[in-house]
């Protein structure tokens, strides 16, 4: 059982970057990178058991989109009136350990030996498809593991060729990834992938870590009790986010707002168009969550540090961190504006 | 007291505190997570053992793990004996699984891995295991506590920090404990018993959290999970003296067994302490609205003794060496130092699989192998009908193939003293985090020692982490005497372990060759000089990759002299900038990797 995600003490801008991308998952994944024991694991776990479920088609091992037939897998394809059904978004978890068999599917051992039968036994990438993919400790995956994920993510397509099979099907997943840099950086190609990124601390202030704790302590002893007891807050944030979804196709986007996003990362000389299509991005997803009807200066305001601060080119001699910078960015220029 | 008397009072203390907390740690084994015991393997660590073992019987098994335990008998896996011989899939149970509370007791723990320890932490936080291996899914219950061994010797050789950050309790054992009478076992599990209904109906403690939080600020721990844990541990030992809160000694054993090992600085002095009171936020306004009763004052008196409780359990020398704070630790090989290279075709990116026999340690790659005796079981199994299930003859086969990729690690070795001292450091500290920048997408890490005036230091142990070393080369310190000979064998050990742990290093040396420090600290320059070329030659002997990097104004005929004597290539940079060292150390660590 998982703690609830409204109970969650403070973590404000991680919990706003998973919200964000459950409303659009457009945004890319989002990655929770700091100190130990700030509940990074039980924020995503407690989102998971947060999103309001999906239609999908039953029979589909892929959980293939009834709606959209273009994304749907070959066997979706050829069946004439499948039955669909709501089932729960899937939140998968990859552990470390896993082999890559596992993770991009291989052949079904069973069958191989009784039936002498090659066939496909889907893997994590499929479990994942159309929901969330979790590593925790990322930064410590293998590194042939991280490639794998990297290539699946770019094409939202799994294409496995191994055992004699031939297999593709979509595989399109929110990445989220949490680690502690203590242990290692991330390799650039990865960090780039995620479109959010989260800088954790833990809490300095004496009052927030005594809740911490408090609800921590009661949720261990009395976990049913403890749920019950949030389960309306809970609730409520679900609705916001289908609500949230909902509103996202109509939020506008004025041309002063686009021009903002380039002007900052012009500002900030943050490498490639990614980052600005992501502030974009995540900022109207915001704007849907907070239920505003424009997309404007307080939306990027919001979502600028999470969307940009891996993007930033590295100087080793620039001691300031990458949210600072962003932060003076901020202020230059909403203060240029003003003037 | 004499000083030996004082050190078996302190021996004793902490004797007791260790069997306290074994019996803590019976009492809630999954609550505390378990505890780190940093001791040699000596008859006392036995007697704890067995001390713990006796009080979890006969419910919770104590439960070992080897070093080498891997992920799959971690977290389980295929059994191919008996999914060959049923036909079907059949997954063996890791030793993490466990329907009911078992403790896992790490030797060696010290020489784990970062990675080697996710499945014990993961199971540590959620009581659940999973299983992505071998084309087997599996999610699986996982109470466990933990005991990690650590026979750690230096402040480097830890247990990884993130599996430490999850036990609670941290013992250090003392060398020899002198035979007493304890309590009869039967007084104790009667206790626990007792304590046991206790801890299930106990009373709220509302203030017992906020005091741990102030105690934790004044020793300067910022980890939430120590807290937690500190606040459990509390609870258990109050539990254990049938008291329905915790009280002070309660408060103070925690903060013994909790607090003081992760402290990273000392309390402030009482009276301080007390000024400072008003500063901390309240949590709420209507409890800070009380005006400051004589309840209250009595609390700051009950506050200092606990303190002084924390203050005197902090081992002596975890402050000069911040071992309190995350820091890099001597990362462990996966395995033991033996046979490097016959290691090299087991690990790594698996490339495929190819036909050959299991044999000479190559890994059977079974679902190849079952892949390629599918077809032919029905001809087989008419030939042989008295066959098993399956019929796999030695053509079938497989085994794993393997990309082979060794770490590679840079070593800096500066020569931190005289009037270039902060110019030659700060041009270092630059390449270290251009080579971080750059080699951290090929996973490579860099180390970084300085030596002088009298002796040679690690600053910045092995690591890739950007966020590590910046904060290691934060300040440097520099100026003084030129001990060279002790610089290159620092370097020289540096390299030797790394090389154990299946590392490839090679080092960049910094100096301007002026050794005048000899090899036991004395100014003699000649006596130095022939030291330095001494090391020198134990430099060559190791064939290390080595490029000695000459940045005094006018290139020296002595270091180049060492460095022919090293066997390594002399670079002379008078100006020597953080990018030309940069260059100079990839092209150095690109021909260690050939």
């Amino acid at each position: 059982m998982a703690f609830p995600f409204s109970a969650i003490v403070g973590q404000d801008e991680s919990r706003r970057a998973l919200l964000v991308s459950a409303v659009d998952p457009g945004v890319g994944g989002v990655l929770l990178f700091g100190d130990r024991g700030t509940g990074k694991s039980t924020a995503v776990r407690a989102l998971a058991q947060l999103l309001p479920p999906m239609p999908a088609i039953l029979a589909c091992r892929y959980q293939c989109d009834p709606e959209r037939t273009d994304l749907q897998c070959e066997d979706c394809r050829r069946r004439p009136h499948p039955k669909a059904g709501l089932v729960p978004v899937p939140v998968v978890d990859l552990p470390l350990g896993a082999t890559e068999d596992r993770v991009v599917g291989a052949i079904d051992l069973e069958r191989a030996l009784l039936e002498g039968k090659k066939v496909f036994e889907p893997g994590l990438l499929a479990r994942a498809n159309r929901g969330f993919l979790y590593v925790d400790e990322v930064n410590l995956l293998e590194d042939h593991l991280v490639d794998l994920l990297l290539d699946v993510a770019a094409s939202g397509e799994n294409i496995v060729e191994r055992d004699g099979l031939s297999v593709r099907h979509p595989a399109r997943f929110i990445l989220v990834g949490s680690g502690n840099p203590e242990e290692g950086e991330l390799r650039p190609q990865l960090l780039d992938r995620f479109g959010l990124s989260v800088e954790i601390r833990t809490p300095e202030e004496l009052a927030v870590r005594v809740e911490v704790v408090r609800r921590r302590d009661e949720f261990d002893r009395h976990p049913e009790a403890f749920r019950q007891k949030w389960a309306k807050q809970d609730a409520r944030v679900r609705t916001q986010l289908v609500a949230a979804r909902k509103r996202l196709p109509t939020v506008g986007t004025p041309e002063s707002t686009l021009r903002c996003v380039s002007e900052l990362c012009m500002r900030l000389g943050t490498d490639g168009l990614r980052g600005e299509l992501t502030l974009v991005r995540a900022a109207r997803a915001y704007c849907a969550w907070q239920g505003d009807a424009t997309c404007g200066p307080e939306h990027i305001r919001a979502m600028a540090a999470p969307a940009l601060r891996h993007r930033l080119r590295r100087d080793p001699l620039d001691e300031s961190a990458s949210t600072t910078r962003i932060e003076r960015a901020l202020q230059e220029h909403f203060a240029a504006a003003a003037a | 007291m004499s000083a030996a008397a004082h050190r078996e009072a302190e021996g004793q203390q902490r004797w007791d505190d260790a069997c306290r907390a074994a019996a803590v740690l019976a009492l809630d084994p999954l609550g505390c997570g378990g505890a780190s015991v940093r001791s040699g393997p000596g008859a006392v660590r036995r007697r704890w053992l067995s001390l713990l073992e006796t009080l979890l019987a006969p419910e919770v098994p104590l439960r070992p793990v080897p070093l080498h335990a891997s992920q799959a008998s971690l977290v389980g896996g295929l059994d191919i004996s008996r999914t060959l011989a049923s036909g079907t899939r059949v997954v063996e149970r890791g030793l993490l699984a466990s329907e009911h509370t078992q403790v896992l007791v790490l030797s060696m723990a010290e020489r784990w891995s970062d990675a080697a320890v996710i499945p014990i932490t993961r199971a540590l936080d959620t009581h659940e295991g999973l299983l992505e291996r071998d084309g087997s899914s599996l999610r699986f219950r996982a109470c466990i506590g933990v005991i990690a061994l650590d026979e750690g010797l230096e402040d480097d050789e830890r247990p990884p920090a993130a599996l430490l950050e999850r036990l609670g309790i941290q013992l250090r054992l003392p060398e020899s404990v002198a035979p007493s009478e304890a309590e009869s076992i039967d007084t104790v599990r009667a206790k626990l018993l007792a304590a046991r209904s206790r801890l299930r109906r106990r009373a709220q403690d509302p203030d017992l959290i906020e005091r741990l939080a102030r105690l934790a600020e004044a020793l300067g721990i910022r980890s939430i999970r120590a807290l937690l844990s500190a606040a459990r541990v509390a609870r258990c030992s109050a539990a254990l003296d049938a008291r329905l809160t915790p009280d002070q000694s309660d408060v103070s054993f925690a903060a013994r067994l909790v607090f003081a090992p992760r402290a990273t600085r000392l309390p402030q002095e009482s009276g301080a302490a007390e000024d400072q009171e008003p500063e901390s936020p309240a949590p709420d306004e209507s409890r800070d609205a009380q005006p400051p009763s004589a309840d209250s004052r009595e609390q700051g008196a009950l506050e200092e003794s606990v303190v002084a409780a924390a203050r005197a359990a902090i081992p002596a020398n975890l402050l000069d060496s911040g071992a309190g704070v995350p820091r890099p630790r001597r990362r462990p090989s996966t395995t033991s130092g033996a046979g490097a290279a016959q290691r090299a075709s087991q690990r790594g990116r698996q490339i495929g699989s190819v036909a050959g026999s299991p044999a000479q340690g190559a890994r059977l790659d079974l679902l190849a192998t079952l892949t390629a005796a599918a077809p032919w079981q029905r001809i087989r199994k008419r030939d042989l009908p008295a066959a098993g299930v399956v019929c796999i003859s030695r053509r079938d086969f497989r085994v794993r193939r393997f990309e082979q990729k060794s770490p590679c690690t840079t070593i800096f070795a500066v020569d931190a003293s005289g009037s270039q001292a902060l110019h030659r450091l700060a041009e270092a500290k630059g390449a270290v985090e251009l080579l971080l920048r750059e080699c951290y997408v090929r996973r490579d890490r860099v180390a970084l020692l300085a030596f002088r005036g009298t002796g040679a230091q690690v600053l910045l142990a092995p690591t890739r982490s950007l966020v590590r070393a910046r904060r290691c080369l934060a300040s440097l310190p520099g100026g003084g005497g030129t001990p060279l000979a002790q610089g290159i064998e620092m370097a020289a050990q540096l390299a030797e372990s790394l090389r154990r742990g299946g590392d490839t290093p090679s080092l960049v040396l910094l100096t301007d060759g002026r050794a005048n420090i000899t090899r036991q600290g004395k100014p003699d320059r000649a006596q130095a000089r022939a030291d330095t070329h001494a090391a020198a030659g134990r430099l060559r002997r190791l064939a290390l990759a080595t490029v000695v990097v000459d940045t005094s104004l006018r290139p020296s005929a002595e270091a180049e002299a060492m460095a022919q004597l090293a066997g390594a290539r002399y670079v002379p940079l008078p100006h020597a900038s953080a990018e030309a060292i940069a260059q100079v150390a990839g092209a150095v660590a690109a021909g260690a990797r050939r």
